[in-house]
C-alpha cells in the first residue's frame, strides 16, 4: 500500500489533550503519534510510552570517557615513554583528574546527542511528514491511522467528545518516502 | 503565629498571551529586513573584525614581537582578554544548566540568547592563547597524537593543557545543548516559512523535527542530563583557568583561593554581559513582554550576590597576605594597590566591590539606565581584575633589574577589537536569523508564569481569604 491515512485531532490546551488521551485510547482507539509545539509533561505516561532509557547511553558514554582518558595518559606515561615532569611520579593519578573528567562529560555528552539524534531520526536535511504546519506553532495533533477497515466516524466522535477543536483527514502518499516517526 | 504572606508572584511573561502570540512576538524579527539600529550595529561590528584580522595577519606575519609582552611580563594583553572573554563565556551555561537544575523559570526568557553569548564568547577567548602561541601553524603540538619526537607527549598533569582540554570541551558541550535545544525552534520558523528558500534553509537546520511526543521525552531526558553534565563542566573550567595561576610560583597568583574567586566572578561578569545583550535586544526587538523587569532584578540580584564573593575573595587575599608573613606577598599586594598600577587595583576594586553594592536598592534593580550601565562598569572592572592579577604580579619581578612596565601596542589593542566585531558580528547574525528567545520552552511555561488575569484574580481571591484567616495573628 503506497498510501496512508491519518485522522488528525486538533488540541489547542495540553490540559485538555492530556485528559482526551487516555479517553481516546479507553475506547479502543489506537493513537499513531501525538505532536506538540512544546513539551508536555505526563503526555508520554498517558501514551503508555516507555520511559527512555538515553540516560543509559550518556553513562555508558562517560564511562568509556573516562576510561580511555586514564587509560591512554597511564600507557603513555609510564610504558610509552617516560618524562620527568618537576620530579613527580610518572604516573600521577591526581593531576590526571582534570582530563580524565573532562572527557568523561565530552563522551558522555556527544554520545548522548548522537544517541538522541539517532533514535530520532534527525539529521541535517532530512524531510519528515509534517501532519499539519500548526504542530510546531500553536496546536497538539493527535494522529490516528486508519485503513478500510476502521470506523472513522467512531474515531471522530472520540476525537470530538475529548475535546478536539476541528478533526481532519490527512492522506500521504508514497509515505515509504518519510520517515513518519 | 506571624508570617508575611508573600505577594503573588510577578508573571514572567506579560501581555496575556497565547500560544499563537508567542511564536509570532518571537520569529516575527526573523521575517523580513533587519531595522536601521540592526544594520548600525552591524556595519561597526564588522568594521572592527575586518580591523581585528588585519591586526591579526600583521602579528602572525611578523611575530608576537610586535606585542608589548616582554620577558618579565611573558602574559599580558592577550592573557588578560583570554581570561576576561571566557568568564563572561560562563553565564549562559550557568542560566541554561545551573537554573534548569533549580527549576528556575525566569531562566527561560533569557537561556537562548545566553548560550549563544557563551559561545561566541569561547571562541573570542580560545583565540588569544592559541595565537600566543606564535608560530600557530604549530599549535597541533599540544594536542596528544602519536609524533616522531619519542613519542613526545604533552604533560598530562600541566594545567595549560588542562586548559586545552577544558576549553574545547566546554565549548564543544556548549555547542551542542545549545543547538539540541533550538532543534524544535528552527522547525517552529520552518513551519511558518512563506518562501520556498526560507523553508529549505529552516529544514535543513531543523534536522527534521516533527514535535513527536516520544521525540519530546527523548528530547527533555537530554536536557535533562546535558544540564548536569555542563553544572560541573562550567565549574571546572574556571576552576582549571585558575590553575594556570594559582599552580604556579608567582606571589599574587599562589593562593588556594583561586578557584572559587575564578568562578564567582566569571558568572559575574558573565551576567553584566548578557544583562548589557539582553537590555539592547529586548529593546530592538521589541522583546519587553518577555524579558521582563522581573528578569533584569532577577540577574542583578545574581550580580549583587558574585560580587559581594569576589569582594570577600579580594579582602581575603589582601588579609592572607598581611598575615602570611610571607614578604614577597606582602610586596606584591602592596605594589597592587600603591605600585605604578595603583589605577588598574583601585578601578577594579571600584567597579567589582562598589558598583555592584547599589543593587541592594530594589528602584536601582528594576531600572534599565541603572542596569544598563553598572553592567557595563562591572565588565571593565572585570578586565582590570584581570589585569590587575597578571601585570602587577609579574612586572616586578624577584630580581629588581628585571623589573620593567608594560602596555599594549596597537596591534594588541586592534587584536582585541577584533574579538568584539567578532563577538557582536555572530550575535547580530544570530539575533536575524535564530528566536533570541527559547520559543517552545517559554510555551510551556505561558500557563503557569504567563500573565493571566482570570487566574491572577482567582489566586488573589485565595490569598485574601487566606491573610483574612491570619489577619488577627498577624495584626
Amino acid at each position: 500500500m503506497a498510501s496512508k491515512k491519518f485522522i488528525l485531532g486538533i488540541f489547542g490546551d495540553e490540559d485538555i489533550l492530556l485528559e482526551a488521551v487516555p479517553a481516546i485510547q479507553e475506547k479502543g482507539v489506537k493513537i499513531h503519534d501525538v505532536f506538540t509545539p512544546f513539551p508536555i509533561h505526563g503526555l508520554d505516561t498517558a501514551m503508555g510510552l516507555r520511559e527512555s532509557k538515553l540516560h543509559t547511553a550518556g553513562f555508558i558514554f562517560g564511562i568509556t570517557g573516562t576510561s580511555i582518558a586514564f587509560g591512554f595518559m597511564t600507557w603513555a606515561n609510564t610504558f610509552n615513554w617516560r618524562t620527568n615532569f618537576g620530579g613527580k611520579p610518572f604516573w600521577y593519578v591526581p593531576g590526571y583528574i582534570p582530563i580524565t573528567f573532562e572527557l568523561t562529560v565530552l563522551m558522555a555528552a556527544a554520545g548522548m546527542v548522537a544517541t538522541f539524534l539517532y533514535l530520532c531520526r534527525l539529521a541535517p536535511g532530512v524531510e519528515k511528514i509534517i501532519m499539519d504546519p500548526r504542530q510546531t506553532d500553536d496546536k497538539m495533533v493527535v494522529a490516528i491511522e486508519i485503513d478500510e477497515h476502521s470506523d472513522v466516524a467512531a474515531i471522530t466522535v472520540a476525537l470530538k467528545t475529548a475535546g478536539a477543536e476541528e478533526v481532519n483527514e490527512k492522506h500521504i502518499d508514497n509515505w515509504y518516502r518519510y520517515k513518519i516517526m | 503565629m506571624s508570617f508575611k504572606e508573600s505577594a503573588l508572584r510577578e508573571p514572567l511573561i506579560e501581555g496575556n498571551k497565547t500560544y499563537k502570540d508567542v511564536t509570532e512576538d518571537i520569529c516575527g524579527p526573523t521575517d523580513g529586513a533587519p531595522g536601521k539600529e540592526w544594520w548600525i550595529l552591524f556595519v561597526i561590528s564588522v568594521a572592527l573584525l575586518m580591523y581585528g584580522a588585519f591586526c591579526v595577519t600583521w602579528f602572525v606575519y611578523f611575530g608576537i614581537g610586535t606585542w608589548g609582552s616582554n620577558k618579565t611580563v611573558g602574559w599580558a594583553w592577550d592573557i588578560t582578554n583570554f581570561v576576561w572573554w571566557i568568564g563572561i563565556g560562563h553565564a549562559g551555561t550557568l542560566i541554561s544548566a545551573i537554573l534548569l537544575l533549580f527549576r528556575q523559570k525566569w531562566r527561560t526568557g533569557v537561556n537562548r540568547a545566553a548560550e549563544a553569548m557563551t559561545i561566541f564568547a569561547v571562541m573570542c577567548a580560545g583565540m588569544f592563547p592559541v595565537l600566543h602561541m606564535g608560530r600557530v601553524w604549530m599549535g597541533f603540538f599540544i594536542l596528544p597524537y602519536p609524533n616522531t619526537r619519542g613519542p613526545l607527549w604533552p604533560n598530562f598533569v600541566s594545567p595549560l593543557l588542562w586548559d586545552v582540554f577544558a576549553i574545547s570541551t566546554y565549548f564543544s558541550v556548549s555547542l551542542m545543548f545549545w543547538y539540541t535545544g533550538l532543534i524544535p525552534d528552527i522547525a517552529t520558523l520552518r513551519d511558518r516559512a512563506k518562501s520556498a528558500f526560507r523553508k529549505k534553509f529552516y529544514g535543513v537546520l531543523s534536522f527534521g523535527w516533527t514535535g513527536s511526543a516520544k521525540h519530546w521525552q527523548r528530547h527533555e531526558a537530554l536536557s535533562l542530563v546535558l544540564a548536569g553534565l555542563s553544572t560541573p563542566l562550567v565549574l571546572s573550567v574556571h576552576t582549571i583557568v585558575s590553575f594556570d595561576f594559582a599552580t604556579s610560583v608567582i606571589p599574587g597568583w599562589h593562593t588556594t583561593i583561586f578557584p572559587p574567586y575564578f568562578v564567582a566572578g566569571a558568572i559575574f561578569s558573565g551576567f553584566a554581559m548578557v544583562l548589557t545583550l539582553m537590555i539592547m535586544t529586548r529593546r530592538i526587538l521589541h522583546l519587553e513582554e518577555y524579558i521582563t523587569m522581573s528578569h533584569i532584578d532577577s540577574m542583578n540580584r545574581i550580580i549583587t550576590l558574585t560580587g559581594s564573593i569576589v569582594g570577600v575573595a579580594y579582602l581575603t587575599e589582601l588579609f592572607t597576605a598581611w598575615y602570611s608573613g610571607n614578604l614577597y606577598e606582602q610586596y606584591a599586594f602592596a605594589n597592587r594597590a600603591l605600585g605604578p598600577y595603583w589605577w588598574s587595583c583601585w578601578g577594579m576594586m571600584f567597579c567589582n566591590v562598589v558598583s555592584p553594592q547599589l543593587f541592594w536598592s530594589g528602584k536601582i534593580r528594576r531600572s534599565i539606565f541603572w542596569t544598563f550601565f553598572l553592567s557595563v562598569v562591572v565588565n571593565i572592572g572585570m578586565w582590570f581584575e584581570r589585569f590587575v592579577i597578571i601585570v602587577t604580579s609579574l612586572h616586578r619581578d624577584y630580581l629588581p633589574s628585571s623589573w620593567t612596565m608594560y602596555s599594549p601596542t596597537w596591534v594588541e589593542v586592534g587584536f582585541y577589537l577584533g574579538t568584539f566585531g567578532l563577538f557582536f558580528t555572530l550575535y547580530l547574525l544570530f539575533a536575524k536569523f535564530f528566536p533570541v528567545i527559547a520559543v517552545a520552552e517559554i510555551k510551556s511555561v505561558l500557563k503557569t508564569a504567563g500573565e493571566n488575569p482570570a487566574r491572577t484574580a482567582e489566586l488573589k481571591a485565595i490569598q485574601d481569604k487566606a491573610n483574612q484567616v491570619d489577619g488577627v495573628a498577624v495584626a
